[in-house]
């Protein structure tokens, strides 16, 4: 069993969705973000996105654009994405860490060895954004051979004929990104959110997480009602910035908010 | 090297040059682009559309243009016979204008109200904006905030043509970061929105479909070399930065293995400084804005700043068949440094009468390094693909020129 199949079903013997929290690794700098990545599973993260910081990503909003560029001043790269991973699991076995990002940098490292790589740092998961179903068969072959999930991404765009497509080769999670839009911007209602996640679930049985928009522990909690997890990306970032810009801690502030998240999704289904 | 029975059948059911070209897109933008080619795939085979694009080509745009044989040049080069295809004559002023015609058209079939494009001088802007103003649809033309700099009067031709200017500040504020930003907006806006790409790349059908509307280009050259001197032309050069003017001579000619065919990208301060725009001699295939191509990029597949004097060309990346056409060497490619271009521009300026667009001026300058090796019985064009009216505040910084009363 996986990673994400192992969390997905602990999750569910509690009657509870997924809290997954999105931060951008180097941001603001390697150190700061080994610690954030570090302490997430304590504050209450069950799964955690890590961003690949790359220098155009076209489906972020300014938060993680921005986040996107600390990252790279600082020397983001994938090998030390990679490393931090593997860090990470030293002291954690159990939480699973999916990627996200876009796909140059990876074509760059080279699908095939990249795919062993991360295997081999502890990822669980990659969600490249720029790799549709239609072109993702130069690289999901070899995630799957290596035992990382490849998760689609679903939309409110994908219409009945696509859907089948984008969930049918799905494993992990189906990510339903609940506006037509970039991240970190407007929030989609909750019965729209509802009736997406019933469609999706129509048609596979891989869990099915929700992201783009959630901001606040009464928005995660509304998710969690509907869905297996509720993802926070840009309102997690910002925070930390936030926190650093006023010269205090990232880290804590970052951690502070993952719980009153983390309560929100715990509290949802009660 | 490999020899084909055609260049001209790409790309493939999946958009595909060999391995260049594809989908890479967002799964929310997936079904707009898969509405588009089935759209664009209407259109051509209607003869009614057709025959729209046609008419507005012959009375909007004032086509065919003419292919001026440059006396004064060939002189002066002392070699091949050189003919300029005039597409700075177009209304508007350059080649863009070609391949807004076409989308407009497609996009009203399409039932969309608003359009969105990116620009980098600013001449697929104002082009955009024009046809815009044409059949009253909004606008919204995304700009880096350098080049909305450098290309002052355009931005505001645009404005005055009704379009929104909307500055981009991210990266180097130039044409990649735009062409992000208008993406970011189709993402937010779908239903509504049609994104007129200005040149031959980003996801399938956009580089095949721009390709098709500029091809009147190469077309309009074969009728008028045969006219003019009874054969075809010999060689072809254009400059390249997307590669829209260059891929619409080229791809009449594809098949006519008797013409050599040379694209000119911008060299900027010179290859070796990593200052440049040229992704084919300097960069190598990756991913980005919807296709794989020839990119700028560091060793970790971060897109690094492309950089060149003239804003149209300074772009990371090239157009997917242009990449293909590299490697199946059935074209070559070249670059040309900013001084280069710039002396071009001054040498046509001074002989021809002829103020040239920086970017077409990367073109002449190659057919100035050539042209004199030449034989004399050898016919070249060369693309003037746009008029320089919009540069002429670059050269005078470029000349040191502190205002333009010192020249």
């Amino acid at each position: 069993m996986s990673r994400l199949q192992a969390r997905f079903a602990k999750l569910a013997a509690e009657n509870r969705a997924a809290l997954v929290t999105y931060v951008m690794s180097f941001d603001p700098d390697r150190a700061t973000s080994q610690a954030v990545l570090n302490g997430l599973p304590a504050a209450g993260a069950d799964i955690i996105e890590f961003g690949m910081a790359f220098t155009d990503p076209m489906a972020d909003g300014p938060a993680i654009q921005y986040a996107a560029q600390r990252a790279l001043a600082a020397g983001a790269s994938l090998r030390g994405t990679l490393e931090m991973i593997a860090e990470f699991r030293k002291i954690d076995a159990e939480t699973p860490v999916v990627l996200m990002g876009y796909y140059n940098p990876i074509h760059a490292w080279g699908p095939e060895k990249f795919a062993a790589d991360a295997a081999k740092a502890g990822v669980d998961g990659l969600i490249l954004v720029d790799l549709p179903p239609e072109e993702a068969d130069e690289l999901v072959p070899f995630c799957r051979a290596q035992g990382v999930d490849f998760i689609f991404l679903a939309t409110p765009t994908s219409d009945e004929a696509r859907l089948p497509r984008v969930v049918g080769g799905a494993s992990g999670f189906v990510y339903y990104v609940s506006i037509a839009g970039i991240t970190g911007t407007a929030s989609a209602s909750s019965d729209t959110i509802a009736d997406a996640v019933t469609r999706i679930r129509a048609l596979t049985d891989v869990p099915v997480c929700v992201g783009f928009g959630i901001k606040t522990a009464e928005q995660a909690a509304e998710v969690a009602r509907v869905a297996d997890g509720a993802v926070i990306g840009s309102s997690i970032v910002t925070v930390g910035e936030d926190a650093r810009a006023k010269g205090a801690d990232p880290v804590t502030a970052i951690h502070a908010l993952v719980g009153q998240l983390a309560e929100g999704v715990r509290g949802a289904r009660k | 090297m490999q020899s084909l029975n055609t260049y001209r059948a790409g790309p493939d059911e999946r958009g595909h040059f060999g391995i260049f070209g594809g989908r890479f897109v967002a799964e929310t933008l997936m079904p707009l682009i898969l509405e588009v080619e089935q759209a664009y795939k209407e259109a051509k085979a209607d003869p009614a559309f057709d025959a729209e694009f046609r008419a507005l080509l012959a009375n909007y745009v004032g086509r065919p243009n003419p292919l001026y044989f440059a006396r004064r040049l060939t002189e002066a080069w002392g070699g091949a016979k050189v003919f300029l295809k005039r597409e700075d004559l177009n209304h508007t002023g350059a080649h863009k204008i070609n391949n807004c015609i076409g989308q407009i058209l497609l996009a009203m079939r399409m039932g969309k109200k608003r359009i969105i494009a990116e620009t980098g001088a600013g001449q697929h802007g104002v082009a955009t904006a024009t046809v815009c103003a044409l059949f009253g649809l909004k606008c919204v033309i995304y700009m880096g905030s350098t080049d909305i700099e450098r290309q002052a009067p355009n931005v505001y031709r645009m404005k005055l043509l009704g379009a929104e200017v909307r500055p981009v500040t991210s990266g180097a504020a130039t044409l990649k970061d735009a062409m992000n930003d208008a993406l970011r907006d189709w993402v937010t806006n779908v239903a509504d929105t049609y994104y007129l790409i200005g040149t031959v790349a980003g996801p399938h059908p956009f580089p095949q479909m721009v390709r098709d509307f500029q091809s009147v280009i190469g077309d309009e050259v074969r009728a008028q070399m045969l006219a003019a001197e009874g054969r075809l032309p010999d060689s072809l050069v254009a400059c390249i930065g997307g590669g829209s003017n260059a891929m619409g001579l080229f791809h009449p000619f594809l098949d006519e293995p008797s013409i050599r065919i040379i694209g000119v990208e911008a060299a900027g301060h010179g290859i070796p400084s990593g200052q440049h725009a040229a992704s084919l001699t300097g960069g190598r295939p990756g991913v980005l804005h919807g296709n794989r191509t020839y990119l700028l990029q560091d060793a970790d597949g971060q897109i690094t700043e492309a950089h060149s004097i003239s804003a149209g060309l300074d772009y990371p990346g090239i157009g997917p068949e242009h990449a293909w056409l590299n490697d199946v060497g059935r074209v070559e490619y070249v670059s040309v440094t900013d001084s280069e271009a710039v002396e071009a521009f001054q040498f046509t300026t001074r002989l021809e009468g002829i103020i040239p667009a920086l970017e077409s001026s990367h073109a002449i300058a190659h057919a100035a390094k050539i042209a004199g090796g030449l034989p004399k019985d050898h016919l070249m064009v060369v693309n003037l693909s746009g008029r320089g009216d919009k540069d002429v505040n670059t050269i005078a910084r470029h000349l040191g020129h502190s205002d333009m009363g010192d020249l």
